[in-house]
């Protein structure tokens, strides 16, 4: 079983700070870490290897100093590690990211990938099924667990807002998780000490063989025109009275909306 | 103070401190409370390859030595004492194999210990024989291939939880001290059973039990080491654990002090925080020096051991005398610098001055490491006569 993890590293938000002026993250001197949700995404394909056997492949795109988050991944157990980073991909949104990412998965090869349900620098979720498009691949996206992976299919539980729906899909299959998923573990002696050793895997544009115009900043169609926190839409509504008027206009509201 | 730990080393330190912090601190009152044994943290511990830190690589070790397993101590040690305990005693119980064990025995049981999938458990004390060693009753008589074991353990650490035993027992009832011999004994024994948990003081997260032993037959191949050599096996392994107690009372002595620091700084009184005053700033003065002492005593005398020097036992007892009395002493002083806050379960240091007088007694009372040195001074001026 080949399992691939996208991960991505990120600013550690409980350390961060706003530009007053700008209103913008400062990202000097932040610590970066291992995108929280992609933890998860590692700790799963950990698991499944060590029940099925096979290879672990952590692949990430950015500059260079990302390969701190690839080297910690593999002290947490991940086999291989394979950084993207070109010029060519500055200034990527999430299609032109998606692309390079699903450029580099064509080249590796992979029964299973794994991403975080979103990263918390950019929380669009965007990246994971963008790339199993690219990928022309079924994705399920928010899985809290796992129920049965054999060599040509998974059975897993998707969360939804009320409850789970349980999915099953042949493989390859591109996975997003929720923190739900399970409990990543520490990395262990071993593997750093492995990981102080490794050998990281650098590709660029041409070793993926990707069109020039897909990526960075040129394959990048979105354009950010304001950032804000969609409004919630839940209706609330307030019933006054005495209790006994409360709960007889309870009943009456509860059974106009046909719930009882 | 930086004691220039190689990058190996502060690995070492560093991931034991983060679990310490992440794994241990949120959850030791708990432990404490409920004397609930922390398999959570073993296992988080295991998944970590701390268990195979002083274990040879060939048998799926670090092949680290007593510096290294003394770090990892130290670390889990701040955080909760109970946890240290269950942890180090693996070590101890694995000395003897490591000491006196055939290859077939370290081929047979290293590998499981150092992944952490089996705990190990060191039984030497029994109802008559703490201090005074020789006094063991429990016998173990050679009757065709097996030895049959007979008498009972008392307050064994990881008793009832650990897979492994190293037993000490007479084979030879004549001979007094030449007479015991050292076995592996596994759980599930025809013959071997657990006493109650005991209810502790302090360390309550560890587990305290007896093994009892009746006609109790093991294979001879897990004699360790020959006839007749249990004692030096359990002198030998004293002298090599005893360095990880000196690093259990640094540890704890570390946490308390921190403890206290915070809270002197926090804590306001005629108007002022109270470790702006002299009475409190000279206790936590001694305090910090007497840790500081401690830890280059531990530290030198672990790399001593490790260097494979023969006589140590002198040099061993003082590192477990001598820090431990201060983690005794600093406990004690974190509670009073923190007053009736430090006398709290909301606080944690009431909990550590409990813990911390066990090092005091466990592994040879610090008055039989003042035996043990003396008689090692004797023998040094005897010959430079």
């Amino acid at each position: 079983m080949n399992i691939i993890v996208c991960v991505k590293q990120v600013p550690d938000t409980s350390e961060i700070k706003i530009n007053p002026e700008t209103n913008t993250l400062m990202r000097e001197g932040v610590p970066s870490i291992i995108n929280p949700f992609d933890l998860h995404a590692i700790e799963a394909a950990i698991q499944i290897k060590e029940q099925t056997g096979g290879k672990v492949t952590v692949l990430t795109m950015g500059p260079p100093q990302a390969e701190t988050s690839l080297r910690e991944s593999i002290a947490m157990g991940a086999d291989e590690a394979v950084l993207l980073s070109d010029r060519a991909f500055a200034g990527s949104d999430t299609w032109a990211t998606s692309y390079t990412l699903a450029k580099a998965i064509e080249k590796l090869g992979a029964d299973i990938i794994f991403c975080g349900k979103q990263a918390i620098d950019g929380d669009t979720a965007q990246v994971g099924p963008e790339t199993a498009e690219f990928l022309n691949m079924p994705h399920i996206s928010y899985i809290k667990k796992i129920e049965d992976v054999t060599d040509s299919s998974i059975k897993v539980q998707r969360m939804m807002d009320e409850g789970y729906d349980v999915v099953e899909s042949s493989l390859p299959v591109l996975l997003t998780v929720v923190k739900e998923l399970n409990q990543p573990r520490m990395p262990s002696l071993k593997g750093k000490m492995a990981a102080k050793k490794a050998q990281i895997t650098t590709m660029g544009m041409a070793d993926i063989g990707a069109d020039e115009n897909s990526l960075g900043l040129k394959g990048s169609p979105t354009q950010v025109r304001n950032i804000f926190a969609p409004e919630v839409k839940a209706e609330r509504k307030m019933i006054e009275g005495s209790p006994e008027e409360q709960v007889e206009n309870l009943l009456k509201e509860l059974k106009e909306i046909k719930c009882i | 103070m930086d004691y220039f730990l190689d990058e190996e080393q502060l690995m070492i330190r560093d991931l034991a401190r983060q679990i310490a912090l992440e794994k241990v601190l949120p959850i030791r009152a708990e432990l404490d409370e409920k004397e609930e044994f922390p398999w959570d943290i073993m296992k988080t511990l295991a998944q970590s390859d701390f268990f195979g830190i002083n274990i040879d690589e060939e048998y799926g070790g670090l092949g680290k030595g007593g510096f290294e397993m003394g770090l990892v101590i130290e670390e889990l040690s701040t955080a909760c004492l109970g946890v240290s305990t269950t942890f180090a005693a693996n070590s101890l119980g694995t000395y003897p194999i490591q000491i006196a064990g055939s290859d077939e025995l370290k081929k047979k049981y290293l590998p499981d210990i150092a992944s952490g999938k089996k705990l190990v458990a060191f039984g030497l004390t029994e109802a008559n024989a703490g201090s005074d060693a020789a006094g063991v009753q429990t016998t173990a008589k050679l009757e065709g291939n097996e030895y049959v074991l007979n008498g009972t353990k008392q307050w064994i650490t990881n008793g009832g939880d650990a897979e492994i035993y190293t037993i000490i027992a007479i084979t030879d009832k004549t001979k007094g001290a030449r007479g015991a011999s050292a076995f592996v004994v596994d759980k599930g024994t025809p013959g071997f059973s657990f006493g109650k948990k005991e209810n502790k003081l302090g360390i309550r997260a560890s587990s305290t039990r007896e093994l009892i032993f009746e006609n109790c037959r093991i294979p001879k191949e897990n004699l360790l080491g020959k006839q007749g050599m249990g004692f030096i096996i359990a002198m030998k392994t004293l002298d090599k654990s005893r360095t990880g107690v000196g690093a259990q009372g640094v540890g704890v002595a570390q946490g308390a002090f921190d403890a206290a620091a915070i809270f002197a700084k926090q804590r306001q009184q005629f108007g002022a925080p109270v470790i702006s005053f002299q009475a409190v700033q000279h206790m936590l003065a001694d305090m910090a020096t007497q840790i500081e002492a401690a830890r280059a005593l531990v530290y030198s005398v672990a790399k001593f051991i490790d260097s494979g020097a023969k006589d140590v036992a002198k040099a061993s007892a003082m590192a477990k005398l001598f820090a431990t009395d201060v983690a005794m002493k600093v406990t004690v002083d974190a509670v009073q610098v923190m007053g009736g806050s430090g006398y709290m379960r909301e606080y944690p240091v009431e909990k550590m001055m409990r813990d911390a007088k066990i090092l005091q007694i466990y592994e040879g009372t610090n008055q039989i490491q003042r035996n043990i040195i003396g008689q090692a001074l004797i023998k040094e001026t005897t010959k430079k006569k």
